[in-house]
This record gives C-alpha cells, structure tokens and sequence, in this order.
C-alpha cells in the first residue's frame, strides 16, 4: 500500500502500542539544551535511571548565551548556573556535548542539521518547539516538554498519537524578493494559527524542489507556528548533497547504503493524504506580520486589517486585542511604521544563505540613525564561516552589531531584549506579547532582507524598492 | 509507580477570556531561567497580571472573587507556541486543577496530560455559558467529569470532549508514561538493532 513519508517513518520507528491507544515511538535522535533539560535530569536522578542511549543524544547551549559578552561566569548568575548544569548533567551521563570551547555550538536546530547528525527517514525530539526544522531532511521532528525529554533520556523513547498529514504544495516559481520566510509566513496566514493542530505537514510541489536545505528549514521550522507540531519535506538529492562528507554523515559504502534507505523513506507518488492545500506561488509576497501571532501577516503592501472586516466575533476581538498592543492603526498601511530595533538571526533565519543574501544589499548601506541593528549566527560554524567571507565587517561597516552564536533576541533569555514598547523587525519566529523581552515590546515578523531593509530605512519597507529588485 | 486515578475535578473557576494565549504569555521565556519547576506558580501570567513596577494590573486571577479557583476557563487555541513544559506546570503550581477552554494547542495538551492536568474542550457557546455562571457567582462549584466527558455546574451540564488516549490515561491513572515505557524497553532495544543510525 502507498504511504506517505510520515507512516512509513512511524511504522519503522514504532516499538508497540501502549494501554492507552497511544505508541510508544522509538527516538533515534534527541537534542537538549540548557532550558529544557535540567529538570528532567533531576527527575532521571530521582528515578534513578540512566541515559539510555547516551551515544544517541546532543546538547548545546543557545537559549542563554550572551552574545557579546561570553567569558564565563556569566554577569547573569542564574544563566551561569544553567550551563554549568547541563555540563555537569552531559558528563554525569556520558552524552555529547557541543559546548563553547568545541568551536560547534549554536542554536539546537542549527547544530544538528550542520554537523548531519539530522538525517532523513529518523525521528528526533528536543524540547523546543521549532524542533519541526529538522522535518527539511525527511526526519519526523517533535518539540516536547520536559517530562517527555525525561522520558526520552531514560527509554529512548515517548509516548506519541499518530498525526494526520496535510499535504502543502507549493506550485510554480516564486518572485524575486521572495523568500522561503514568506513562504512560510502566507501558509500560516492562509491555514490559520491552529490550522495545523493534529496533522504533520508534508511541503512539496516545485517550489521545495527548487529550494535549497537552507530554505526548506525556515519553512519547517515555523511549522508549529500554524499549529502543526511537525513539518517536513521528502528527501531528495538536494537532501543528499547536504549532508555528504558532514561530521556525522555516514562514509564510504555505508554513505551508499544510506543514500538507498533515506531514498526509500519518501512518500509514495499514490499514497493518500488527509488534506492536501494548494498554493501559488506568484500568489506569495514578501509577508510581514502585524499583529500578536504569526498568522496575524500581510503582505508588504496591504493594509492593517480592521475590527470591521473580521469574520466573526473571534477574530474582531482578535484583531482589536492586536492592534492595542501593537499600537497599530486599523486600515493604515504597514510599510511605513518606524521602527526602533532590527535583529537578524533565529533558529527560523540564522544560516549562512541568510547572511550571505542579506550581505549583498547592505554592502555600502547604512543603518538608519536610531536604529540599533543585530546579527547574531545561528552557530559558531556559520560565524566561522561568515567572518571567512568578510560578512562580518560588511554588516559591521553597515552599522550592525555582529555578534556571537545564539537565540538572542528571538526569545530574550540572554541579555539582548528590547526595552519598553520598541518596534522590532525580526527575523525569528514569534510575534507574542512580550515574546523578545519586554512585555510591552512589539515584534514584526519578516524574512531577513526585509529586516534590512526596514534597518537601512528605519521604517518598514518593501525591500525590492529599497534595494531595486524588480518586481519581475 | 502508582498514578492517582482523574475521574474529575472539581472546584471553583476563573475565566481568562481570549484566543490564542500563547505560552509565552502563560510563563514569560525570562522566568525559564532555572533548574527546577518550583516556584513557577507565581510567575503565570505575570506580564499581563502585573505592571512595569510588579504591581497588580486588572487581571481575573488578580480579582479577590475568584481567589482559591482551580479550574481555568479560556478561549481557542489555548497553550499555542512555545513547548515549554514550564507553562503547565506555572498552571499547576498557582493551583489549577484542569483547564476547560474551546481547544488546545498540541504540544500543550500533552505536556497537561502528563502532568495529571485535564484539558477538556467545550463548545464557545457552553463556555459562555459557564464564564457567565462564573461571573454571577464566583463560588459556583464546577465538575469536571474526565471519565463522562461533561461539566456540570450551578443545576447545568456541558457536553466536553478530550482526546480517547488522554481521557484513558488520566482516569485508569496512566497519564505518566515513563513506567509503561520501561517496562518496553527490552522491545526498544530490539527494534533499534533494525535502524543502522541508532549503532553505536
């Protein structure tokens, strides 16, 4: 029988069916950080268990690292405890750790993909829910809580329903100044914030043939943002091309034979879907958000949404509710809105390809007076690699603060946040209350040349008209 | 290990109205910064309950009337965002016993149920209904029935719904896995000789 790449992952990952209807589901990859982790570390010591698969499990610090400033103790004691615990916790159980001193460290979901240890036809969770970024390879990724990383740490596995699959193709080619971030950014408008509640979304159709394994992560990445907890693409010679001769990639006859099994992995050409959606990609333009989660998006040049326009008297509160906190106006444009903060960076949009793209329009720009510009890389490789093409100092000649590896301003737990009611033009992944430090702060979401472009003009802009890409 | 046995909950309620309340706003990403889940109870919520100064903003679960509540009452899409486990638990530890919203974000849902914490849905029109009767009479006493999927309230019952898996889990009192997935684990290492990347 045809099967969709999510069946045949979970059939080959299932161990047997649990009490309550649910399968206990084997976990062939899990990645920790300092977050997350040490609770469950304490609940393993309880329980007085050990790591089960200890050769089968990752850590690295992101959440937490300052990212000017790193020499250690950090000037935050209770971020400095943190990673002490997750050393303390990673030698304690014999699990690797790509710390500071490896020169590998980064954001979770950048790591695993750059050192291949994400690999297609696996599963993997990390307590985190952008986790789903690894779906690009054709892994079946979870985000998971804390009781379950316990769980996984002391089995192996956790105790999972199987999701439905909702087929989303992408067709045709997209606009110059169009970028997977928008790709991503007009699903979620499209599907809604919850949308994707119950299913794993499966991303195919020319577009995600085209794109590289850079680009199909920020789309999987933000999958959770519509509501599914999964999201991936088949794996492809793309795929393969990716992972060849990276730090855990298979060698030799064995790169072969896994080449062969991750082939077979993908989806059947007649298997079925629960739902499949269809989107054009002339449709998708570069998508900014305006509200208090990611769904609340419109194109550059569309207007707010009004209370009046709602569709109903969720929505109308809805939209009421964003647009006080936003400080926002109903109907007004959204290019133009000035604003005070600029950052680049993200498990969502924290890569190489991003800073390279990006490099090509501020070359020999400026950022506005009173904007302060961050660019913090995803990982200590990409930052190597950055500094070794001169990215650095084009950004930094620019007016960007160049910075270390880490999730900085995407979630605020370093000190990198915003102050007061400061508008941000963010390329991460949430636009929640409160969600980059302060809780009157307010973030607009954006794929990263976009970003600079509103840096560059202090005012959030149509990057094709700041930078003269045309249009066709 | 022996897990209590959720047929329902009951107790007082308190409504924090709106949709899409993320986890994020449930327990700001700052106060994560720990290595224990204890202490959390007093930080839910905390952006939208207090002011710059730490003061208290109007907030349901600032009222005085509704001091003591154990039941959670909200909108749709409850629990969306961020999958830290540190929201549930924040929920928890203020004193909530179950939540009764129009539904749930997936990776909340489950962390809940893990917890012992049931997460049932209702209709918008049923939960206008109680948060009204709730209003009225903030010492309204509130069932909920896990095992017969209905709250009853003040002479009035809702039909509400959850998840088979997690309404099994949580009323035979197996709603934290790790002993189920113990006992499987000869099984797991069994299976994981069949997947090439699992070698050591």
């Amino acid at each position: 029988m045809a099967k969709t790449l999510f069946q045949k992952v979970w059939d080959a990952h299932s161990v047997r069916r649990l009490a309550n209807g649910q399968t206990q589901l084997l976990i062939g990859t899990h990645l920790i950080h300092e977050v997350t982790s040490p609770q469950a570390f304490g609940m393993l010591r309880d329980l007085k268990l050990k790591v089960s698969m200890p050769h089968r499990t990752f850590a690295t610090v992101d959440h937490i690292v300052p990212t000017d400033v790193f020499a250690e103790p950090y000037a935050d004691p209770l971020a400095d405890a943190m990673i002490k615990e997750l050393r303390k916790s990673c030698q304690e159980f014999g699990i690797t750790f790509f710390d500071r001193a490896t020169g590998k460290q980064g954001v979770v979901h950048i790591v695993g993909p750059e050192q291949g240890i994400t690999q297609p036809g696996t599963t993997i969770a990390c307590g985190d829910s952008h986790t789903s970024t690894h779906g690009a390879f054709g892994a079946l990724a979870f985000g998971i809580g804390t009781s379950q990383v316990r769980d996984v740490l002391a089995t192996q596995t956790m105790a999972l329903g199987e999701l439905k699959v909702r087929r989303i193709n992408v067709t045709g080619k997209l606009q110059p100044g169009v970028y997977a971030k928008d790709v991503i950014l007009h699903i979620i408008r499209t599907l809604g914030v919850n949308g994707g509640t119950g299913f794993a979304y499966e991303y195919g159709g020319e577009v995600f043939d085209r794109m590289s394994m850079e680009e199909r992560m920020t789309v999987c990445n933000m999958s959770i943002e519509g509501g599914a907890r999964v999201g991936y693409v088949n794996p492809d010679q793309t795929t393969f091309d990716y992972l060849k001769g990276r730090p855990y990639s298979p060698k030799g006859a064995a790169w072969d034979a896994a080449v062969e099994r991750w082939k077979s992995f993908a989806s059947d050409a007649d298997a079925k879907y629960d739902d499949v959606v269809t989107i054009r990609a002339e449709e998708i333009a570069p998508t900014v958000t305006w509200g208090i989660n990611p769904a609340q998006g419109i194109s550059i040049n569309e207007n707010i949404p009004t209370p009046a326009g709602a569709k109903d008297a969720n929505e109308k509160a809805s939209i009421e509710e964003a647009l006080a906190y936003m400080k926002l106006e109903a109907g007004a444009p959204i290019k133009g809105t000035k604003i005070d903060v600029a950052f680049i960076g993200s498990c969502t949009n924290g890569r190489l390809s991003d800073f390279q793209e990006v490099a090509k329009y501020v070359k020999g720009r400026k950022v506005a007076p009173g904007v302060k510009a961050i660019v913090v890389p995803g990982s200590q490789v990409v930052q190597e690699i950055c500094k070794g093409l001169g990215l650095d100092k084009i950004f930094s000649d620019a007016g960007f603060e160049w910075r270390e590896a880490g999730c900085s301003m995407c979630l605020a737990m370093n000190p990198d946040k915003l102050v007061g009611d400061q508008l941000c033009a963010s390329s991460s992944n949430r636009n929640f209350k409160g969600r980059q430090g302060s809780p009157t702060g307010r973030t607009v979401l954006m794929s990263p040349v976009m970003v600079a472009a509103a840096a560059i003009t202090g005012r959030i802009a149509d990057a094709r008209e700041v930078f003269g890409v045309s249009k066709n | 290990m022996s897990l209590a046995k959720i047929t329902q909950v009951s107790g007082r309620g308190v409504t924090v109205p709106g949709n899409d309340i993320d986890t994020d706003r449930i327990i700001p990403a700052r106060f994560m910064k720990c290595v224990s889940f204890d202490g959390l109870g007093e930080f839910v919520f905390y952006d939208v309950r207090k002011d710059a100064d730490g003061k208290d903003r109007e907030h349901p679960l600032n009222d005085p009337r509704f001091r003591g509540a154990t039941i959670l009452i909200s909108g749709v899409n409850f629990g969306c965002g961020s999958s830290r486990e540190h929201a549930p638990q924040a929920i928890q530890k203020y004193g909530f016993r179950a939540i009764i919203a129009e539904n749930f974000a997936e990776i909340f849902f489950g962390n809940s149920t893990t917890l012992g914490i049931p997460c049932v849905s209702a209709s918008a029109e049923d939960i206008r209904k109680l948060s009204a009767a709730v209003e009225a009479n903030p010492q309204t006493e509130i069932v909920v029935d896990v095992d017969a999927q209905q709250v009853r309230f003040g002479g009035q019952a809702i039909p509400v719904t959850i998840r088979s898996s997690a309404r099994d889990a949580l009323i035979n009192g197996r709603w934290d896995a790790i002993g189920e997935l113990i006992e499987g684990l000869p099984s797991v290492r069994q299976l994981a000789t069949t997947l090439p990347y699992l070698a050591v």
